[in-house]
């Protein structure tokens, strides 16, 4: 292109909006970071518009909103919320926001992080998290893969995918982590795509409104890599795949909710249980074997301590 | 009827074509111009069907564009 | 300040090294603790399990070290005063997360009961050899403050000084214990919680517009912080400037880096915590620290019942390193004998900091008990031939 054709493309566009009106997602961002690192067509910020939405919905006192995210694109979530947020190690952004909210349960502590994060080096993490019914809210984008390190498998990429470790297709099964998480304890899970943005705000409103520890799994693009290595177009080839493919069902048996290369994408939420929290456990024992010689916990200090 | 109307910040947009697929009522075409980074960003082309459900604001990733209803 | 009497035992007890630990760690007003079971250290986080509900605070054992070490640290942004308790293989396993702490500049304990090692080692017998790793263990440029006691008594003592440190300069601090001291049972008096002085957190009194996370004051620590007083603060552990934003260039990174290291330059010179004895007329000088101390503290003795003016020079602080007095004592004295439960670690830093001006002799011990006296004797008396 030359020179004068770059000069002569400024757009133009006639819209009339009210004056003082934002875009709603600009309050949660730290703008002074902005334009963030994400590709183009990558879903991790259709995400960040739905927990904005969803924050405001749930009315929550932001000051007491804590994002704590792992290492990886997902993970990036933390840098850009405008809220008390923790760029964590890789794997551990649940064992950190579970010591966040013992210091302090007052806090809403969410976790924001990918698939490898939370799955293969958090495996661990996460299924002693639900488990104990720890309080937390985590939000799981998956794109399938190991994006930010340039595209590796990951423990969700599906069989015969290409990826940056497996040139000739991946072979291992892959996880399906609704059932992992319902098998582990979970007392609320879902899974949406980063097409069904109002069914997905609309569960990230629930699960800020609830205790326990509550899971919501996010397909999202990741162009650059899963979708380019595998021929399969860019990030709205991706999304309208999501829209042709997915299927709501509600009370599905997620173990029955497996997801393939090309297949059917099921979602919807799948579980909402009671299930007693792990600091109701902890202070109806304490209380049962010591009586009025248990102490309250008053963990976190102000700094006369 | 109700009626809305978007703002599009053109130079955050990188050009996924999200809003324009996903709008319920086709308001939005990406545009033949393009941004300082070279991608096309959307415009308006029958804004008469804008609601204002802010549903483009929704998906963008970019946070580049979002709907808004018009006060009566 | 001083000492929150919920937390403090007062009294005289006889209890061993590690349950002394646990009452320093209460006593400092720890209310949060993350463990995984670990011999010998395990007692330590037991009787926290078991003191914690009567105190008033959260005891949670862990899947694995990997989450007992950061979960603590989510804890001390919660607003706690937080500690983990370990042994080699687990120390191994906390590495990235003590490097997290450190970068972060997020105020904790980790607690190391040495054991034989490499590898699984020698599970219930002693050695001192992770000295090195505790300064060298994570990747990168960092510091930490590293404190050994040597006596279920100094494990009190040394806890809370511990505990003060980590506050004072903003960085988590080794109590670098061994399963010797860890298991000994001796008397430990803990005195009432106003003779126990406490450094309270630094946080900030700034308005958050004003407040940066990262910003230094003077004595190059910079103020604290905690989730959910609405300062919408940013912790990351990439480099990061003052405001806590990811910042990843060289200069950031120069600035940063470097001055993680700085802010504790002062332990490594006066304000060294060691103890001395018979230093005035030394010619040979015995440094160690730990349990090997003790040991040492015999061996001395019989020196001096032969004539030998050997003094002793007891490292108490191990990092920062006392570089400034043993370069001092290296200009006065004919050798520094170090004896120590490995096979030659702090001894390469006594060796530097000589300079070449004393011999420097390493007495060696592979680990699984302590030294005899006479060994250490033995280098003493060939050290002063």
């Amino acid at each position: 292109m030359s020179d004068a054709t770059i000069e002569k493309a400024t757009l133009e566009i006639p819209v009339e909006i009210p004056v003082d009106a934002i875009n709603p997602v600009e309050p949660f961002l730290r703008m002074d970071r902005m334009p963030h690192i994400w590709c183009p067509g990558c879903g991790i910020g259709t995400t960040v518009n739905c927990f904005t939405r969803a924050l405001l919905a749930s009315k929550r006192n932001l000051d007491k909103v804590a994002v704590v995210s792992g290492i990886g694109c997902t993970g990036r979530v933390a840098g850009y919320a405008r809220l008390d947020s923790f760029h964590t190690t890789h794997g551990r952004a649940i064992p950190f926001a579970t010591g966040l909210k013992l210091a302090n349960p007052e806090l809403d502590v969410v976790v924001y992080s990918g698939d490898g994060d939370l799955f293969a080096i958090g495996g661990n993490h996460f299924i002693h998290a639900a488990r104990r019914n720890m309080d937390l809210k985590v939000i799981c984008v998956n794109n399938l893969t190991y994006a930010m390190t340039g595209g590796q498998t990951a423990p969700t990429t599906p069989g015969k995918v290409i990826s940056a470790t497996a040139p000739y297709g991946v072979f291992e099964p892959a996880f399906n982590l609704v059932a992992l998480a319902e098998a582990a304890g979970a007392a609320y899970v879902a899974r949406w795509t980063t097409y069904h943005v109002k069914q997905l705000s609309r569960a990230m409103e629930e699960i800020l409104s609830r205790k326990g520890f509550c899971f919501i799994e996010v397909l999202s693009p990741c162009p650059t890599l899963y979708q380019r290595r595998n021929k399969m177009g860019d990030g709205l080839d991706a999304m309208k795949y999501y829209k042709q493919a997915s299927k709501i069902r509600p009370g599905a048996r997620p173990s029955e909710c497996d997801l393939t290369r090309d297949g059917e994408i099921v979602v919807g939420k799948f579980v909402d249980r009671e299930r007693p929290g792990y600091l109701e456990l902890l202070h109806s024992q304490m209380t049962e074997t010591l009586g009025e010689r248990y102490a309250e916990p008053e963990v976190s200090c102000c700094g006369e301590c | 009827m109700v009626k809305g109307s978007v703002a599009i910040s053109v130079e955050r947009c990188k050009g996924c074509g999200f809003c324009v697929e996903f709008c319920p009522t086709h308001v939005l075409a990406l545009s033949s111009a393009f941004n300082s980074k070279g991608y096309h960003p959307p415009n308006v082309v029958d804004g008469q069907k804008c609601s204002g459900c802010d549903l483009c604001g929704m998906y963008c990733p970019d946070f580049a564009i979002y709907g808004v209803r018009d006060a009566r | 300040m001083h000492a929150d009497p919920k937390g403090v035992l007062t009294g005289v007890h006889f209890i061993d090294g590690d349950h002394a630990c646990c009452e320093g760690a209460l006593a400092a007003g720890a209310r949060f603790a993350a463990g995984y079971p670990i011999t010998p250290s395990t007692e330590v986080v037991e009787r926290f399990a078991s003191r914690i509900p009567t105190v008033g605070g959260i005891f949670i054992q862990m899947e694995d070290e990997l989450a007992a070490s950061i979960a603590i640290q989510g804890a001390v942004w919660g607003g706690a005063k937080a500690f983990t308790v370990t042994s080699g293989p687990g120390f191994s396993l906390m590495m990235e997360h003590i490097g997290y702490a450190a970068m972060t500049e997020t105020p904790c304990v980790f607690v190391n009961v040495q054991r034989g090692g490499p590898s699984t080692g020698l599970p219930t017998l002693p050695a001192q050899a992770d000295m090195m790793q505790a300064r060298w263990g994570s990747h990168g440029d960092y510091g930490v403050i590293a404190l050994c006691p040597n006596s279920p008594q100094e494990c009190f003592d040394l806890t809370v000084t511990g505990f003060n440190l980590a506050e004072e300069f903003r960085v988590p601090v080794m109590m670098m214990l061994d399963e010797c001291v860890g298991h000994m049972t001796e008397k430990v008096v803990i005195p009432g919680a106003e003779k126990i002085g406490i450094t309270p957190r630094r946080y900030t009194r700034l308005p958050p517009e004003e407040f940066r996370l990262f910003q230094p004051q003077a004595d190059k620590v910079p103020d604290m912080l905690r989730a959910g007083d609405g300062y919408r603060f940013h912790v990351t552990g990439l480099t990061h400037d003052e405001r806590g934003y990811p910042s990843m260039n060289v200069d950031t990174q120069d600035r940063t880096i470097r001055r993680l290291q700085d802010k504790l330059a002062p332990l490594a010179d006066e304000r060294a915590l060691s103890e001395a004895e018979h230093l005035e007329d030394a010619e040979v000088v015995v440094v160690s620290y730990g349990i090997t101390s003790r040991v040492a503290q015999r061996a001395l003795e019989m020196a001096r019942e032969r004539g030998i003016r050997a003094g002793k020079f007891r490292i108490v602080s191990a990092w920062p390193f006392p570089e400034r007095r043993i370069r001092e004592l290296a200009g006065r004295v004919k050798a520094l004998v170090v004896p120590e439960l490995n096979l030659g670690q702090m001894v390469h830093e006594v060796s530097r900091a000589a300079q070449g001006r004393a011999a420097v002799i390493p007495v060696s011990h592979a680990g699984g008990s302590v030294h005899r006296p006479e060994t250490i004797l033995k280098a003493i008396v060939e050290a002063a031939r």
